[in-house]
């Protein structure tokens, strides 16, 4: 018999286009603190601790180990690091859980994009032989994703408006940008502005939890029922960038399929890969996709992937949702899926 | 609160990396204007070439010379090229599939404006004046209106061969420390220390980060500490680094400054080196115009008890 785990508790900054005053664990503890706070938790309580972030995006070598100092490593604790979003930070956590080694896990992610150039800092994760030294940017590459949709037949530049609209027309009160944003000119032709995620700083923090330990600590826990992730071919003229076989093929092994979902937050930076994502979960008008505002709202770069399994979560936990999809990327357009279903108990 | 502090810092690095049978025959190739790809199991051709299947995981080698032209798969106009793209005019990145291949390969496209540009559309290369055996001996693609080229079956063997590529990459960032590093820093112009004590253990944090790792909490109180402190460890530098304008051999040591509850590195100096102990009273010393203390010296007090760092250590 497997264990049941869920997500007991989520917690996220508000995302902001800078947090120069902060240093990255000054921006993270408080997230930390509140996560705990949601559960009466504390730092000793916790059998393990995952998170996700990134060097580059520090500009320094090793920069998680400093955020360390905001979770309490001293005495030692059960820790570990996945230089990616913190969601696969949390596929490593649930694991840990599965093995019966810990019943208790904080997972936790966190970026600060503002001291470099994000669309420069990205292209350092590219094949390094053929692709990197030609330095295209994070825009260009979602660019040609956008065109070979468009050519498709698949979408086209008033739709990628309106899922950008809808998207930023969302009350969460954490997001970047809220409310009318314009369209605005083209960053990469087909993308305009608007199509593009905001730039911007920002942290998040999730606590897991086994079987009854879960049922103490949350009223009513996000059970995570399926959880997988895939990944595509690096070269990029290997893919069909019109569609996500690694999303799909991870929703189905996550049990995604089994029974249809009521919501889904969808980790798609581009407006046209919302397009890509809907198709790959057969996701119909049926589903509220984003509630959250999703990553054109927000998107604090290594956080927002474990944000979209904290929103799908937290919608659980407010009753507001009885079975929810999240789902989480990395790399360019969409290389690497994470899938994660999750099901509060029924009401 | 006063300003926050910001400061350069560049990340600059020229990555050199090895090349396997591979990348070295495709990349050799480009340097002597030839295209290759890699043909799978089930007879198609990539190009870029890669050394295993995508879909196979199979080990692939069998090297074909396809065409220096091709047709556009997908594009995007960039109107703003950005330091290191391959043209500093608008152009196009294009994904163009090789006549011959059945996968494209990313570059840019050389086009007056994006009403030249369609996917379909016909392109060739546009060789590099200086090539070394890179990505970048195809200075881009140009539209081409002619008949494909005829590929001339080359083997993938060259005489010297590339085996590696340098791959320079720069990124630029505005560093700013955050609050309490900014509090030390601003206090180091003054030739103050200043540390953080957490109001949890009460332990004085210098230089502060903002946290204490014990507790998890934040620290907020500020607490001078020092001028002088105790030696609580030391180690004798005898090899010279780079563009280090000291001689060898020096004393690093770990500096209690007193009122502080963990111990920071300095320099020793002002004293033979041979004769540094642990519990050596020391103090800092400044040069002028610095933001930091160039090393510390004796104090001439007596030597520390042990029992007063023993916890420090
Ligand atoms: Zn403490």
């Amino acid at each position: 018999m497997t264990r049941e785990i869920a997500v007991v508790a989520f917690a996220q900054t508000d995302h902001q286009r800078t947090s120069d005053d902060r240093s990255e664990v000054e921006m993270l503890m408080p997230v930390l603190h509140e996560v705990l706070d949601r559960t009466g938790l504390k730092t000793a309580d916790i059998g393990f601790t995952c998170s996700g972030s990134s060097d580059y995006l520090a500009g320094r070598a090793f920069s998680f180990t400093l955020a360390l100092d905001g979770v309490g490593a001293w005495p030692p604790i059960s820790e570990s690091h996945v230089e990616m979003d913190g969601a696969w930070a949390l596929y490593e956590a649930w694991t840990k859980l599965l093995t019966g080694d810990a019943d208790t896990a904080l997972v936790y992610a966190y970026g600060k994009s503002s001291p470099g150039s994000l669309r420069d800092v990205l292209t350092r994760q590219l094949d390094p032989y053929y692709v990197a030294p030609l330095w295209p940017d994070s825009i260009a590459l979602a660019a040609l994703q956008a065109q070979a949709l468009i050519d498709a037949g698949e979408t086209d530049e008033p739709e990628l408006a309106t899922i950008a609209a809808r998207s930023r027309a969302t009350d969460n009160p954490h997001a970047q940008l809220r409310g009318p944003v314009p369209q605005g000119d083209y960053r990469v032709r087909p993308l305009r502005t608007g199509d593009c995620p905001p730039i911007g700083d920002g942290a998040a923090a999730v606590i897991l939890a086994a079987g009854d330990r879960a049922r103490d600590l949350c009223a009513r826990p996000a059970w995570i029922r399926g959880i997988d992730h895939r990944i595509e071919a690096h070269s990029l003229g290997v893919r069909d960038l019109t569609d996500s076989p690694s999303t799909r093929l991870a929703a189905e092994k996550a049990g995604a399929f089994e029974r249809p979902v009521d919501t889904a937050e969808l980790h798609a930076p581009f407006t046209a890969q919302e397009v890509v994502l809907r198709k790959a979960l057969r996701l119909d008008d049926s589903v509220r996709v984003n509630p959250s505002g999703g990553a054109l709202a927000a998107n604090p770069v290594m956080a927002a992937g474990l944000i979209r399994i904290g929103e799908a979560a937290d919608r659980i936990h407010l009753g507001e949702s009885d079975r929810a999809l999240g789902h989480a990327t990395s790399g360019p357009c969409l290389q690497q899926n994470l899938v994660a279903v999750l099901e509060g108990d029924p009401r | 609160m006063p300003e926050v502090l910001k400061a350069p810092l560049v990340v600059e690095f020229p990555f050199t990396r090895s090349l396997g049978p591979v990348q070295s025959a495709f990349l050799t190739g480009l340097r002597e204007r030839v295209v290759l790809g890699v043909r799978t199991t089930d007879d198609r051709t990539l190009v870029p070439p890669v050394e295993y299947d995508p879909v196979t995981a199979e080990e692939l080698r069998d090297l074909v010379e396809v065409a220096p032209t091709g047709t556009v798969t997908t594009w995007a106009w960039n109107h703003e090229p950005r330091r290191g793209q391959p043209l500093d005019t608008p152009f196009a990145w294009v994904l163009v599939r090789l006549d011959g291949a059945d996968t494209a390969l990313l570059h840019a496209l050389d086009a007056p404006g994006p009403d030249a540009v369609h996917t379909g559309l016909r392109v060739r290369v546009r060789w590099a004046q200086e090539r070394t055996g890179a990505i970048t001996d195809i200075a881009c693609f140009e539209p081409y209106d002619g008949d494909p080229a005829q590929p001339g079956g080359h083997s993938g063997r060259f005489e010297d061969m590339v085996t590696g590529i340098v791959a320079p990459a720069r990124l630029d960032y505005t560093y700013s420390p955050g609050r309490a590093q900014s509090a030390y820093i601003n206090a180091l112009a003054d030739r103050r220390n200043v540390g953080e004590r957490c109001p949890s253990c009460r332990k004085v944090y210098v230089p502060p980060r903002g946290a204490c790792p014990t507790c998890g909490v934040a620290t907020s109180e500020q607490v001078e500490v020092g001028p002088h402190g105790t030696v609580t460890t030391f180690c004798i530098v005898n090899i010279k680094a780079k563009n280090l304008d000291i001689e060898v051999p020096y004393v690093y040591g770990h500096i209690a400054l007193d009122g502080a509850g963990l111990a920071l590195h300095g320099r020793i100096a002002g004293i033979p080196y041979d004769q540094v102990r642990m519990g050596l009273r020391v103090e800092p010393v400044w040069t002028e115009g610095a933001r930091f203390p160039d090393h510390y010296r004796p104090t001439g007090e007596p030597d520390a008890d042990y029992d007063t760092y023993r916890e420090l250590l």
